[in-house]
């Protein structure tokens, strides 16, 4: 009897000590999407000033997998991402397509492409934000893996990394592309 | 003397009473509905909802840019002519439960919400089964001694009794 209620103790914090070290490699910051397997939201975005094509829900939904990246020019991981998402589009083989989100200027994300290269098959503009808010997007870079029938199949929130780009997104895109 | 206390206390009374009065909300004067009434719900759904960058402050005390769009957002689904429910439910659709600052009752969260009482109830038990033992420790205490015990004892009072009478 005294023995075992001296156990509890020990039992409990056992306990508490094997969730903290479960979770202890999980960015608390990362909120799952409650999107993930479901339809891509209608959306229809205008182009950069002085492109023609856009961006609406009849590119990711073409019949093949594609990537949504969301971006911004004011957004200092977009920047440091930036590479990964062009090796993203030579590599993947899939249409990588740009969402520009809340620019101050629609200018701003014309000037930031010119300077870093353009590796988005096409981008929609999204000054207001509410395509943004209809995917969920709740920080940039997002980075939205969609499959040939307009599902959300993945999601990934901040910037992309070499490790993520070959871990994570490359493997799911060929994995969804069978 | 207790003019100056007066005095203190009573500027003490005021700071406090402009503190109160002054709530730092977020929210800013372009924001608001005309309707005070809409207005009012919208307010309380916003302080119902998590900003997501920040995520331990509702939207309705943010600064931060999405929990603006957020509030725009809800005071034109009201403006629409949705009820709360709807138009938390709109929100929740786009960003999960997540959002909600108080967790909603569904089969994921009933280990959440049950723990509190369980919790409770469990330690109710420790604390019955702890002045149980006592009880049963203090009534043992007061039961007879084995024979060897009333037996040693009978020879030590004996003995001290002799010494005593001799």
């Amino acid at each position: 009897m005294r023995f075992s209620i001296a156990v509890i103790p020990l039992v409990l914090f056992a306990a508490l000590a094997g969730v903290f070290l479960m979770n202890i490699d999980k960015d608390s910051s990362v909120v799952p999407s409650v999107l993930i397997d479901k339809p891509a939201p209608e959306f229809s975005l205008p182009p950069l000033p002085g492109r023609e094509a856009g961006l609406s829900r009849a590119d990711v939904t073409k019949g093949e997998v594609s990537v949504l990246n969301v971006f911004a020019s004011w957004c200092i991981p977009c920047r440091a991402e930036h590479p990964l998402i062009k090796r993203l589009s030579r590599e993947a083989d899939v249409p990588v397509y740009g969402l520009n989100y809340k620019e101050k200027d629609p200018q701003d994300g014309v000037k930031w492409l010119a300077e870093l290269g353009d590796p988005y098959a096409a981008v929609g503009m999204d000054l207001s934000g509410r395509t943004g808010i209809d995917f969920g997007v709740y920080g940039v870079p997002e980075t939205f893996i969609i499959d040939g029938a307009g599902q959300i199949r993945y999601k990934h929130v901040g910037p992309v990394t070499a490790d993520v780009l070959e871990d994570v997104l490359l493997p799911k895109i060929a994995e969804l592309k069978e | 003397m207790t003019r100056r206390l007066l005095t203190m206390i009573g500027a003490f009374g005021l700071v406090i009473g402009l503190m109160a009065g002054t709530p730092a909300w977020a929210v800013n004067p372009d924001e608001m509905l005309s309707n005070p009434v809409l207005e009012k719900r919208a307010r309380d759904i916003s302080q119902e909802l998590r900003c997501l960058v920040c995520q331990n402050q509702s939207i309705d005390d943010s600064d931060a840019e999405l929990a603006r769009d957020l509030r725009v957002l809800v005071r034109e689904r009201l403006i629409a002519g949705d009820t709360n429910e709807e138009a938390i439910d709109y929100i929740v659709a786009r960003y999960g439960d997540y959002v909600l600052l108080n967790p909603p009752l569904k089969p994921e969260t009933y280990i959440l919400w049950a723990s509190p009482a369980v919790l409770a109830i469990l330690a109710l038990l420790a604390v019955f089964a702890f002045y149980r033992r006592k009880q049963r420790e203090a009534s043992n205490a007061t039961t007879s001694l084995s024979r060897d015990e009333q037996a040693r004892l009978d020879e030590i009072l004996g003995t001290s009794n002799g010494d005593k009478k001799s």
